[in-house]
Protein backbone atom coordinates (compact mmCIF):
# COMPACT_ATOMS: atom_id res chain seq x y z
CA UNK A 1 0.00 0.00 0.00
CA UNK A 2 1.49 3.41 -1.26
CA UNK A 3 2.10 5.20 1.94
CA UNK A 4 0.02 8.28 2.29
CA UNK A 5 1.45 11.74 1.83
CA UNK A 6 1.65 14.16 4.94
CA UNK A 7 -1.21 16.51 4.87
CA UNK A 8 -0.23 20.69 5.00
CA UNK A 9 -0.92 21.74 8.24
CA UNK A 10 -3.92 24.31 6.82
CA UNK A 11 -5.67 20.59 5.39
CA UNK A 12 -5.42 19.30 9.00
CA UNK A 13 -7.24 22.33 10.11
CA UNK A 14 -9.31 22.19 8.05
CA UNK A 15 -10.48 18.65 9.00
CA UNK A 16 -10.60 18.35 12.59
CA UNK A 17 -12.76 20.18 14.84
CA UNK A 18 -12.53 23.53 15.91
CA UNK A 19 -13.95 25.47 18.86
CA UNK A 20 -13.72 29.01 19.36
CA UNK A 21 -10.69 31.05 19.93
CA UNK A 22 -11.64 32.94 22.12
CA UNK A 23 -13.34 30.25 24.76
CA UNK A 24 -9.40 28.98 24.45
CA UNK A 25 -8.11 32.57 25.37
CA UNK A 26 -10.74 32.90 27.86
CA UNK A 27 -9.85 29.84 29.54
CA UNK A 28 -6.15 30.31 29.20
CA UNK A 29 -6.67 33.48 30.74
CA UNK A 30 -8.49 31.97 33.50
CA UNK A 31 -5.56 29.20 33.85
CA UNK A 32 -2.64 31.97 34.55
CA UNK A 33 -5.02 33.73 36.65
CA UNK A 34 -5.15 30.78 39.12
CA UNK A 35 -1.59 30.52 38.80
CA UNK A 36 -0.63 33.48 39.92
CA UNK A 37 -3.38 33.69 42.49
CA UNK A 38 -2.28 30.38 44.20
CA UNK A 39 1.69 31.50 43.40
CA UNK A 40 2.33 34.58 43.62
CA UNK A 41 5.74 34.59 42.90
CA UNK A 42 5.93 35.32 39.24
CA UNK A 43 8.97 32.49 38.53
CA UNK A 44 6.89 29.81 40.05
CA UNK A 45 3.81 30.97 37.40
CA UNK A 46 6.43 30.49 34.72
CA UNK A 47 7.79 27.30 35.91
CA UNK A 48 4.34 25.85 36.40
CA UNK A 49 2.83 27.10 32.78
CA UNK A 50 6.39 25.26 31.44
CA UNK A 51 5.32 22.05 33.44
CA UNK A 52 1.72 22.07 32.17
CA UNK A 53 2.97 22.70 28.95
CA UNK A 54 5.40 19.52 29.15
CA UNK A 55 2.27 17.62 30.28
CA UNK A 56 0.29 18.91 27.54
CA UNK A 57 3.20 18.30 24.99
CA UNK A 58 3.88 14.60 25.67
CA UNK A 59 0.50 13.76 24.42
CA UNK A 60 -0.30 16.07 21.98
CA UNK A 61 2.48 14.61 20.01
CA UNK A 62 0.73 11.27 19.24
CA UNK A 63 -1.90 13.33 18.46
CA UNK A 64 0.00 15.35 16.14
CA UNK A 65 1.75 12.21 14.41
CA UNK A 66 -1.43 10.18 14.47
CA UNK A 67 -3.16 13.26 11.86
CA UNK A 68 -0.34 14.62 10.35
CA UNK A 69 1.22 11.73 8.83
CA UNK A 70 4.41 13.07 8.61
CA UNK A 71 7.32 10.74 8.03
CA UNK A 72 10.49 10.81 10.16
CA UNK A 73 12.18 14.20 9.81
CA UNK A 74 15.63 14.21 8.74
CA UNK A 75 17.17 16.41 10.63
CA UNK A 76 16.59 19.27 13.13
CA UNK A 77 15.71 21.75 10.47
CA UNK A 78 12.80 19.75 9.42
CA UNK A 79 11.42 19.15 12.38
CA UNK A 80 11.42 22.87 13.50
CA UNK A 81 9.74 23.80 9.88
CA UNK A 82 7.31 21.07 10.61
CA UNK A 83 6.42 22.58 13.74
CA UNK A 84 5.81 25.82 13.20
CA UNK A 85 4.47 24.80 9.53
CA UNK A 86 1.90 22.07 10.27
CA UNK A 87 1.77 21.51 14.55
CA UNK A 88 1.29 25.51 15.21
CA UNK A 89 -1.55 25.29 12.56
CA UNK A 90 -3.02 21.89 13.62
CA UNK A 91 -3.60 22.94 17.05
CA UNK A 92 -3.80 27.08 17.24
CA UNK A 93 -4.77 27.68 14.19
CA UNK A 94 -1.95 30.09 13.10
CA UNK A 95 1.37 29.31 11.24
CA UNK A 96 4.75 30.37 12.91
CA UNK A 97 7.75 31.02 10.53
CA UNK A 98 11.63 29.83 11.38
CA UNK A 99 14.38 31.33 11.44
CA UNK A 100 18.01 32.44 12.60
CA UNK A 101 19.68 29.16 12.19
CA UNK A 102 22.61 29.01 13.72
CA UNK A 103 26.45 27.32 12.00
CA UNK A 104 25.23 23.94 13.51
CA UNK A 105 21.88 23.98 12.90
CA UNK A 106 21.25 22.90 16.65
CA UNK A 107 19.41 26.38 17.27
CA UNK A 108 16.76 28.10 15.47
CA UNK A 109 13.52 30.46 16.24
CA UNK A 110 10.22 30.21 15.89
CA UNK A 111 8.39 33.69 15.05
CA UNK A 112 4.36 34.18 15.86
CA UNK A 113 2.76 37.12 14.36
CA UNK A 114 -0.43 36.32 16.13
CA UNK A 115 -0.84 34.74 18.99
CA UNK A 116 -4.51 33.26 20.03
CA UNK A 117 -3.88 32.85 23.95
CA UNK A 118 -2.89 36.55 24.19
CA UNK A 119 -5.86 38.46 22.65
CA UNK A 120 -7.02 41.04 25.29
CA UNK A 121 -3.99 40.68 27.52
CA UNK A 122 -1.71 43.63 28.59
CA UNK A 123 0.40 42.68 31.75
CA UNK A 124 0.53 44.81 34.70
CA UNK A 125 3.30 46.42 36.21
CA UNK A 126 3.00 43.72 39.30
CA UNK A 127 3.82 40.84 36.58
CA UNK A 128 6.54 42.38 34.35
CA UNK A 129 8.57 39.04 34.97
CA UNK A 130 5.76 37.08 33.30
CA UNK A 131 6.36 34.81 30.32
CA UNK A 132 2.36 34.46 29.70
CA UNK A 133 2.78 32.06 26.74
CA UNK A 134 5.10 29.96 29.04
CA UNK A 135 3.00 27.07 27.96
CA UNK A 136 4.00 26.93 24.48
CA UNK A 137 7.53 26.49 25.28
CA UNK A 138 6.33 23.47 27.70
CA UNK A 139 4.54 21.91 24.58
CA UNK A 140 7.30 22.08 22.63
CA UNK A 141 9.53 20.69 25.00
CA UNK A 142 7.64 17.69 26.16
CA UNK A 143 6.55 17.20 22.29
CA UNK A 144 10.14 16.50 21.21
CA UNK A 145 11.14 14.99 24.09
CA UNK A 146 8.63 12.19 23.06
CA UNK A 147 10.22 11.60 20.07
CA UNK A 148 13.80 11.26 21.67
CA UNK A 149 14.71 14.77 21.13
CA UNK A 150 16.38 17.00 24.46
CA UNK A 151 15.55 20.74 23.99
CA UNK A 152 15.62 23.96 25.74
CA UNK A 153 13.16 26.05 24.86
CA UNK A 154 12.83 29.87 26.26
CA UNK A 155 11.51 33.27 24.69
CA UNK A 156 13.25 35.92 22.92
CA UNK A 157 10.77 37.94 22.24
CA UNK A 158 7.24 38.55 23.60
CA UNK A 159 4.27 40.88 22.23
CA UNK A 160 3.13 41.80 25.97
CA UNK A 161 6.63 43.15 27.12
CA UNK A 162 6.95 45.93 24.34
CA UNK A 163 8.44 43.65 21.19
CA UNK A 164 6.80 43.08 17.77
CA UNK A 165 6.64 39.64 17.38
CA UNK A 166 6.69 36.36 20.04
CA UNK A 167 9.85 34.61 19.52
CA UNK A 168 10.70 31.16 20.73
CA UNK A 169 14.33 29.76 20.93
CA UNK A 170 14.90 26.04 20.47
CA UNK A 171 18.14 24.64 20.67
CA UNK A 172 18.66 20.97 20.58
CA UNK A 173 20.57 19.76 23.85
CA UNK A 174 21.06 15.77 22.68
CA UNK A 175 19.30 13.28 20.48
CA UNK A 176 18.65 10.31 22.86
CA UNK A 177 18.43 6.88 21.15
CA UNK A 178 15.37 5.22 21.44
CA UNK A 179 15.99 1.92 23.96
CA UNK A 180 14.38 -1.15 23.26
CA UNK A 181 12.06 -1.99 26.37
CA UNK A 182 12.07 -5.21 26.02
CA UNK A 183 14.93 -7.72 25.68
CA UNK A 184 15.52 -9.73 22.92
CA UNK A 185 16.44 -12.87 24.77
CA UNK A 186 13.79 -13.13 26.91
CA UNK B 1 12.50 51.08 20.32
CA UNK B 2 9.81 49.40 22.05
CA UNK B 3 6.51 49.85 20.94
CA UNK B 4 3.87 49.52 24.46
CA UNK B 5 0.89 49.22 22.55
CA UNK B 6 -2.39 49.75 24.87
CA UNK B 7 -4.41 46.54 24.52
CA UNK B 8 -7.64 48.99 24.28
CA UNK B 9 -6.61 50.99 21.48
CA UNK B 10 -6.38 47.68 19.10
CA UNK B 11 -9.03 46.69 16.87
CA UNK B 12 -11.28 44.12 18.63
CA UNK B 13 -11.06 40.62 16.72
CA UNK B 14 -14.47 39.64 14.72
CA UNK B 15 -14.61 36.32 16.90
CA UNK B 16 -14.55 34.02 13.99
CA UNK B 17 -10.88 32.93 14.69
CA UNK B 18 -10.66 29.24 15.97
CA UNK B 19 -7.99 27.00 17.76
CA UNK B 20 -8.18 22.68 17.19
CA UNK B 21 -10.81 21.18 19.64
CA UNK B 22 -7.75 18.82 21.04
CA UNK B 23 -5.82 21.99 21.64
CA UNK B 24 -8.67 23.09 23.77
CA UNK B 25 -9.75 19.94 25.27
CA UNK B 26 -5.33 19.62 26.25
CA UNK B 27 -6.28 22.94 27.97
CA UNK B 28 -8.97 22.45 29.76
CA UNK B 29 -7.87 19.15 30.74
CA UNK B 30 -4.00 20.82 32.62
CA UNK B 31 -6.77 23.35 34.29
CA UNK B 32 -8.68 20.57 36.59
CA UNK B 33 -5.47 18.57 36.82
CA UNK B 34 -3.61 21.12 37.85
CA UNK B 35 -6.92 22.15 40.70
CA UNK B 36 -6.90 18.87 41.88
CA UNK B 37 -3.36 19.20 43.17
CA UNK B 38 -4.97 22.08 44.96
CA UNK B 39 -7.65 20.85 46.87
CA UNK B 40 -8.67 17.72 48.77
CA UNK B 41 -12.53 17.12 47.97
CA UNK B 42 -14.33 17.47 45.12
CA UNK B 43 -16.86 20.31 46.21
CA UNK B 44 -13.27 22.55 46.42
CA UNK B 45 -12.63 21.55 42.93
CA UNK B 46 -15.76 22.40 41.48
CA UNK B 47 -15.58 25.79 43.66
CA UNK B 48 -12.03 26.61 41.70
CA UNK B 49 -13.77 25.68 38.47
CA UNK B 50 -16.75 27.44 38.91
CA UNK B 51 -14.30 30.57 39.86
CA UNK B 52 -12.26 29.88 36.54
CA UNK B 53 -15.56 30.25 34.58
CA UNK B 54 -16.79 33.09 36.60
CA UNK B 55 -14.06 34.98 35.04
CA UNK B 56 -14.53 33.76 31.68
CA UNK B 57 -17.97 34.61 31.71
CA UNK B 58 -17.74 38.40 33.40
CA UNK B 59 -15.18 39.18 30.20
CA UNK B 60 -17.83 37.35 27.59
CA UNK B 61 -20.63 39.38 28.56
CA UNK B 62 -18.61 42.80 27.75
CA UNK B 63 -17.43 41.43 24.36
CA UNK B 64 -20.39 39.88 23.40
CA UNK B 65 -22.24 43.04 24.56
CA UNK B 66 -20.10 45.34 22.94
CA UNK B 67 -19.59 43.06 19.64
CA UNK B 68 -22.95 41.70 19.18
CA UNK B 69 -25.71 44.22 20.46
CA UNK B 70 -24.25 47.26 20.12
CA UNK B 71 -23.86 48.17 23.96
CA UNK B 72 -26.99 47.27 24.66
CA UNK B 73 -27.12 44.99 27.97
CA UNK B 74 -30.75 42.81 28.51
CA UNK B 75 -32.14 44.22 31.97
CA UNK B 76 -35.45 41.37 31.98
CA UNK B 77 -34.96 37.75 33.20
CA UNK B 78 -36.51 36.18 30.18
CA UNK B 79 -33.84 38.36 27.74
CA UNK B 80 -30.86 37.74 29.63
CA UNK B 81 -31.78 33.99 29.63
CA UNK B 82 -32.43 33.86 26.31
CA UNK B 83 -29.22 35.93 25.31
CA UNK B 84 -27.70 33.36 27.37
CA UNK B 85 -28.72 30.30 25.56
CA UNK B 86 -28.54 31.79 22.03
CA UNK B 87 -25.47 34.22 21.67
CA UNK B 88 -23.57 33.20 24.37
CA UNK B 89 -23.82 29.59 23.73
CA UNK B 90 -23.06 30.31 19.96
CA UNK B 91 -19.94 32.10 20.54
CA UNK B 92 -18.37 30.07 22.82
CA UNK B 93 -19.27 26.61 21.75
CA UNK B 94 -20.74 27.20 18.16
CA UNK B 95 -23.93 26.14 18.96
CA UNK B 96 -27.08 27.29 20.61
CA UNK B 97 -28.09 25.07 23.96
CA UNK B 98 -30.05 22.14 23.25
CA UNK B 99 -32.93 23.58 25.79
CA UNK B 100 -34.09 26.27 28.25
CA UNK B 101 -36.95 25.31 30.60
CA UNK B 102 -38.51 27.02 33.48
CA UNK B 103 -38.64 24.76 36.68
CA UNK B 104 -41.46 22.90 37.80
CA UNK B 105 -40.90 23.07 41.22
CA UNK B 106 -39.51 26.91 41.77
CA UNK B 107 -40.33 29.76 40.58
CA UNK B 108 -36.75 31.03 40.01
CA UNK B 109 -34.91 27.90 39.21
CA UNK B 110 -34.32 27.45 35.18
CA UNK B 111 -32.47 24.90 33.35
CA UNK B 112 -30.51 24.97 30.42
CA UNK B 113 -29.55 21.79 29.16
CA UNK B 114 -26.94 20.39 26.48
CA UNK B 115 -26.66 16.59 25.32
CA UNK B 116 -22.77 16.45 25.69
CA UNK B 117 -21.36 19.55 26.63
CA UNK B 118 -18.46 20.40 24.82
CA UNK B 119 -15.60 20.40 27.44
CA UNK B 120 -16.97 17.04 28.60
CA UNK B 121 -16.32 15.51 25.30
CA UNK B 122 -12.92 13.57 26.45
CA UNK B 123 -13.72 13.67 30.30
CA UNK B 124 -14.77 10.35 31.98
CA UNK B 125 -15.45 10.56 35.95
CA UNK B 126 -13.67 8.25 38.20
CA UNK B 127 -16.45 6.02 40.03
CA UNK B 128 -14.69 7.36 43.54
CA UNK B 129 -15.46 11.10 42.16
CA UNK B 130 -18.89 10.59 42.33
CA UNK B 131 -21.26 13.08 41.35
CA UNK B 132 -18.65 15.01 40.49
CA UNK B 133 -18.85 17.42 36.77
CA UNK B 134 -16.48 19.30 34.76
CA UNK B 135 -19.32 21.43 33.49
CA UNK B 136 -18.48 23.37 36.29
CA UNK B 137 -17.07 25.13 34.85
CA UNK B 138 -20.16 26.03 32.49
CA UNK B 139 -21.78 26.41 35.64
CA UNK B 140 -19.21 29.39 36.44
CA UNK B 141 -19.33 31.18 32.96
CA UNK B 142 -22.76 31.20 33.09
CA UNK B 143 -22.81 33.19 36.89
CA UNK B 144 -20.32 35.43 36.17
CA UNK B 145 -22.74 36.23 32.77
CA UNK B 146 -25.59 36.52 35.33
CA UNK B 147 -23.69 38.59 38.09
CA UNK B 148 -21.93 41.29 36.14
CA UNK B 149 -25.70 41.85 33.89
CA UNK B 150 -27.02 42.40 37.43
CA UNK B 151 -29.13 39.12 38.21
CA UNK B 152 -27.29 37.94 40.32
CA UNK B 153 -27.87 33.69 40.91
CA UNK B 154 -26.62 30.80 42.07
CA UNK B 155 -25.75 28.45 39.16
CA UNK B 156 -24.79 24.32 39.29
CA UNK B 157 -24.07 21.81 36.74
CA UNK B 158 -25.84 17.85 36.94
CA UNK B 159 -26.28 15.37 34.98
CA UNK B 160 -29.56 13.91 34.44
CA UNK B 161 -29.58 10.68 32.99
CA UNK B 162 -31.77 9.94 29.80
CA UNK B 163 -33.46 6.98 28.32
CA UNK B 164 -31.68 5.50 25.23
CA UNK B 165 -28.66 7.47 25.59
CA UNK B 166 -25.05 6.18 26.71
CA UNK B 167 -23.79 9.51 28.59
CA UNK B 168 -25.94 11.56 30.77
CA UNK B 169 -27.32 14.64 29.80
CA UNK B 170 -25.71 17.92 31.58
CA UNK B 171 -28.25 20.31 33.08
CA UNK B 172 -26.78 23.99 34.20
CA UNK B 173 -29.53 24.71 37.04
CA UNK B 174 -29.80 28.34 37.54
CA UNK B 175 -31.20 29.74 40.72
CA UNK B 176 -31.79 33.42 40.49
CA UNK B 177 -31.54 35.65 44.18
CA UNK B 178 -34.50 36.93 45.51
CA UNK B 179 -34.04 40.60 44.15
CA UNK B 180 -34.13 39.04 40.72
CA UNK B 181 -37.92 38.09 41.44
CA UNK B 182 -38.72 41.05 43.00
CA UNK B 183 -37.62 43.18 40.45
CA UNK B 184 -38.92 41.15 37.68
CA UNK B 185 -42.11 41.60 39.28
CA UNK B 186 -41.90 45.37 39.99
CA UNK B 187 -40.93 45.67 36.03
CA UNK B 188 -44.27 44.20 35.35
Amino acid sequence: MAPVAPRSGDAIFANVERVNAELFTLTYGAIVRQLLTDLEEVEEVNKQLDQMGYNIGVRLVDEFLAKSNVSRCVDFKETAEVIAKVGFKMFLGVTASVSNWDAEGTTCSIILEDNPLVDFVELPDTCQGLYYCNILSGVIRGALEMVSMKTEVTWLRDMLRGDDAFELQVKLLKQVPEEYPYKDDE
Amino acid sequence: MKQYINVLDRPLSKGKQEVSLSGFAFLFSELVQYNQTQVDNIAELERRLEDAGYAVGARILELLCHREKGNRRETRLLGILSFMHSTVWKALFGKVADSLEKGTEHEDEYMISEKELLLNRFISIPKDMGAFNCGAFVAGIVRGVLDNAGFPAVVSAHFVPVEGQQRPRTTILIKFAEEVLQREARLG
